[in-house]
């Protein structure tokens, strides 16, 4: 029997980086395949592919044993391919009935809508999956699993034959996760394919017929579940080596600049985190997306200010209530996702590093063009940025060099303590190791570094101490050079970490 | 030279219309004629300067016209009761940044959209005027015209205030750390304000100085005519807005140069006489310069559009 669904040697690359390098993944009809791999392994660029949000540059891609070129998302949709995210996609202002119903009808405007045939269609797709769902409740009145349940009706309506499940169970309690489960053996039973994505192992464990890791954009391995276990699982997705060189630390850190005591945050989900970081010192802050790394770095640069807990600078005592009393304790904070928040496009990139340092740089009214050019000069030379010069705007740069003009905005506060969420994310190899040696004399010169990475190897390469974060607080600790396995079973909260002090 | 491009096609589209009517109408550059119509536009410069900023912080104000109503009827009255003009103007740009003001907190605190606050005050400044004037105009004291200078002397001097204003505030723009702070805000209020600038404060700021300037405009109407017409920033809004947008301010924020809301000024204000040389009927005035807005807007759209697939 051919495969419900095939992909052979998939690759896609987005600029410079190589998002899959050949990937090859089959589905059959009645199983439900797990799709495992660390953040950035190339699940999401999978998926998207799969459900023809994204064209592949290279492969092939079968749907039952026909090959499809071009693959759209209304095509997929017709292919019997349905994606339940994480986040549910449906409009908040409308019923279920009527969600339901544009997923699943195709009419003309002028059509007239038969309410009772709507809602009895409704009813009973939601009964089919045992959702004690009311068709005529407005979708903004459900909770998240709800949402998520009324998503897997419609993917049941539609017929679909392949449904991915990303995460499904991140936002879900206990006794939703079971009637969850249950849903996916019946679309199982019925023949339905299942590609289910998931950190949890104990999910998958207890879900999946088969296995497949991805690591780096490749496919590790499929194994069927019964003939393989959790240790040798985490350790196809850790166990690569270590390609990049890494600059190494060359002097003993110093004293304390940066203590947490309890640090907690209620609206952001941070609790109780108690962390020293010092003067020459580069702390990496592993954990899956979603762990409460970025959102602790947002609660220590003032964005959602602590409302528990005790921060302490070089031993002050201080209350960082907005990213202006921030900068002014010399906290930087380059954050994550450079391409829409950290630098702005529009403007020159002399002027992007100078905006943090207004004050220090311009005494006084007015703005002083000859020093913002000798300092953006300087940067642009130290950092090895690839422009035409200081006047160039930031949209005109690559992402590497983007980056750059980020960091040297914050470098040029003179900081006590950095703070960097994944520093190379998106960025060509070349520049990553520009940007590691760069991090790396930083910490040498006394500054405290904060680093947040989702990229393993950066983490264990660059660090002198890790702290694994899980649901918003800090779960282990590794001083030294910790082993992946270590560091990623405690992320996806095994007990084989070992903690250390 | 790419990086004026925008600003160079209007100055260009500026200059052909003069050489047109240079043309076929000599009688268009006169000298008596000429001042007066450049005196006239002078109020407006100066509220279309204002709202370049406005929308460069990627925001919109369209209660200028009514606020520039409520300015001039309050200086008239004022005025009328032999209030010195030294005192006049003050009061009167103090007013306008407080309705400004109002603006700048309902937008920048309580974070409303611009479109629907200024659509608010707009309604309630101008229906309030209406019931408070019942239309009656304000008749003004005979040393206010022209600040009892003569009639050249007063177009000279509102002519000479209007470019020094725009001046400064184009000078401003490129180098004090506020041009800056208003530019990032229009660009990218989040990246602003990760970057340490306070995105809401720079807002608040715009809407206030915006009614300050609305104020001052009030006043260098009200001294070109012996009396004050409540019903005289009718419109305003859109020719301010009409001149920025033909200058190269992007409506998307973040984008514009004040030179080229000047220029933006000049050519919208040639069109009636032109049409009137031209022997076309002068209601086609509004209709053509909706049509030169749209082009504005056309042409920014294909430069993103193109500037997008760019990158």
């Amino acid at each position: 029997m051919a495969a419900l669904l095939q992909l052979t040697r998939v690759t896609k690359s987005f600029g410079a980086v190589r998002a899959l390098k050949g990937v090859s993944f089959a589905l059959e009809s009645g199983e439900v395949h797990a799709l495992l791999g660390e953040n950035g392994a190339g699940k999401s660029t999978l998926i998207k592919i799969i459900t023809g949000a994204h064209q592949p540059d290279g492969g092939q891609l079968e749907i039952g044993g026909e090959p499809v070129a071009h693959l759209t998302p209304a095509k997929a949709r017709a292919l019997g391919i349905a994606c339940i995210y994480q986040q549910p996609a449906l409009f908040s202002d409308l019923s279920v009935a009527e969600n339901i119903a544009l997923r699943l009808e195709r009419t003309s405007p002028a059509h007239r809508v038969r309410w009772a045939q709507r809602h009895a269609r409704a009813r009973e797709l939601l009964h089919r999956i045992g959702a004690e769902i009311d068709p005529a409740a407005e979708v903004r009145a459900l909770s998240m699993p709800e949402q998520q349940l009324v998503e897997i009706a419609c993917a049941l309506g539609a017929g679909a034959r392949i449904v991915i499940m990303d995460e499904p169970t991140a936002s879900l309690t206990q006794k939703e996760q079971h009637l969850l489960f249950a849903v996916v053996r019946e679309l199982r039973a019925s023949g339905t394919g299942v590609i289910y994505i998931s950190h949890r192992l104990d999910e998958i464990f207890a879900l999946s017929d088969r296995i497949t890791v991805l690591r780096d954009g490749e496919t590790v391995g499929t194994n069927r579940v019964d003939e393989i276990n959790e240790a040798s699982l985490i350790k196809m997705m850790v166990g690569r080596e270590v390609s990049a060189i890494y600059p190494p630390a060359e002097s003993a850190p110093g004293d304390v600049v940066l203590s947490l005591k309890n640090v907690g945050c209620r609206a952001s989900g941070v609790r109780d985190i108690t962390l020293d970081v010092r003067a020459r010192e580069i702390v990496g802050l592993a954990g899956l997306v979603g762990a409460g790394r970025t959102e602790l770095a947002r609660v220590l640069f003032g964005l959602t200010p602590a409302d528990a807990g005790e921060i302490s600078l070089r031993g002050q005592p201080v209350r960082i209530s907005s990213p202006q009393s921030a900068v002014s304790h010399g906290i930087a904070y380059v954050p994550e996702d450079r391409r829409r928040h950290g630098v702005i496009l529009e403007m020159p990139i002399a002027a992007n590093m100078t905006m943090a340092i207004h004050d220090a740089l311009f005494p006084g009214a007015w703005l002083r063009f000859s020093a913002e050019q000798i300092l953006a000069l300087d940067f642009i030379r130290d950092l090895a940025i690839k422009t035409a010069g200081p006047d160039a705007p930031g949209g005109s740069l690559s992402g590497g060099n983007q980056q750059k003009v980020a960091l040297a905005r914050w470098f040029a506060t003179k900081p006590h303590v950095l703070i960097l969420d994944e520093p190379t994310q998106g960025v060509d190899v070349g520049a990553k190791a520009e940007i590691h040696k760069i991090i790396r004399a930083l910490a040498k010169d006394g500054l405290a570094v904060l680093m947040i990475s989702s990229d393993l190897p950066e983490i264990l390469g660059m660090s002198d101490r890790i702290a694994v974060l899980r649901a918003g607080t800090i779960t282990a600790t590794f001083d030294g050079k910790p082993d992946a396995h270590d560091v990623m079973a405690a992320a996806l909260g095994q007990s084989a970490g070992k903690e250390a002090a | 030279m790419t990086r004026y491009f925008r600003e160079l096609t209007v100055a260009f589209a500026l200059l052909a219309l003069l050489l047109v009517l240079a043309v076929i109408a000599p009688a268009f550059f006169e000298a008596q004629p000429l001042l007066s119509r450049l005196t006239r536009e002078a109020p407006t410069l100066i509220v279309a300067c204002g709202m370049a900023l406005v929308i460069i912080s990627r925001q919109i104000d369209i209660s200028v016209g009514s606020l520039f109503g409520v300015c001039g009827v309050c200086a008239g009255l004022l005025a009328a009761e032999k209030w010195p003009v030294a005192l006049v103007v003050p009061l009167s740009i103090g007013l306008g940044a407080l309705l400004g003001a109002v603006n700048g907190a309902l937008v920048a605190g309580l974070r409303q959209p611009s479109i629907v606050v200024t659509l608010a005050t707009m309604v309630i400044a101008r229906e309030g005027l209406r019931w408070q004037r019942q239309g009656a105009f304000v008749n003004l004291p005979d040393g206010l015209q022209w600040f009892g200078l003569s009639q050249r002397a007063g177009q000279f001097t509102l002519i000479g205030l209007a470019l020094v204003i725009l001046a400064a505030l184009a000078w401003a723009m490129k180098n004090l750390a506020a041009g800056r702070f208003i530019h990032a805000t229009g660009s990218d209020a989040e990246a602003a304000r990760l970057a340490g600038i306070r995105p809401q404060l720079t807002t608040f700021a715009v809407f206030v100085f915006m009614g300050a300037l609305t104020g001052l405009a009030a006043v260098m109407n009200l001294v070109q005519s012996p009396q004050v017409d409540p019903k005289s920033g009718a419109g305003l809004e859109l020719k301010a807005i009409a001149a920025a947008v033909v200058g190269g301010v992007a409506v998307s924020g973040g984008r514009g140069h004040l030179w080229g809301v000047f220029t933006g000024v000049l050519l919208l204000a040639c069109i009636n006489p032109a049409l009137t040389y031209l022997h076309v009927e002068a209601y086609w005035e509004k209709a053509i310069q909706g049509a030169i807005i749209l082009l504005a807007v056309i042409a920014d759209g294909l430069r993103t559009r193109r500037g997008c697939r760019g990158s």
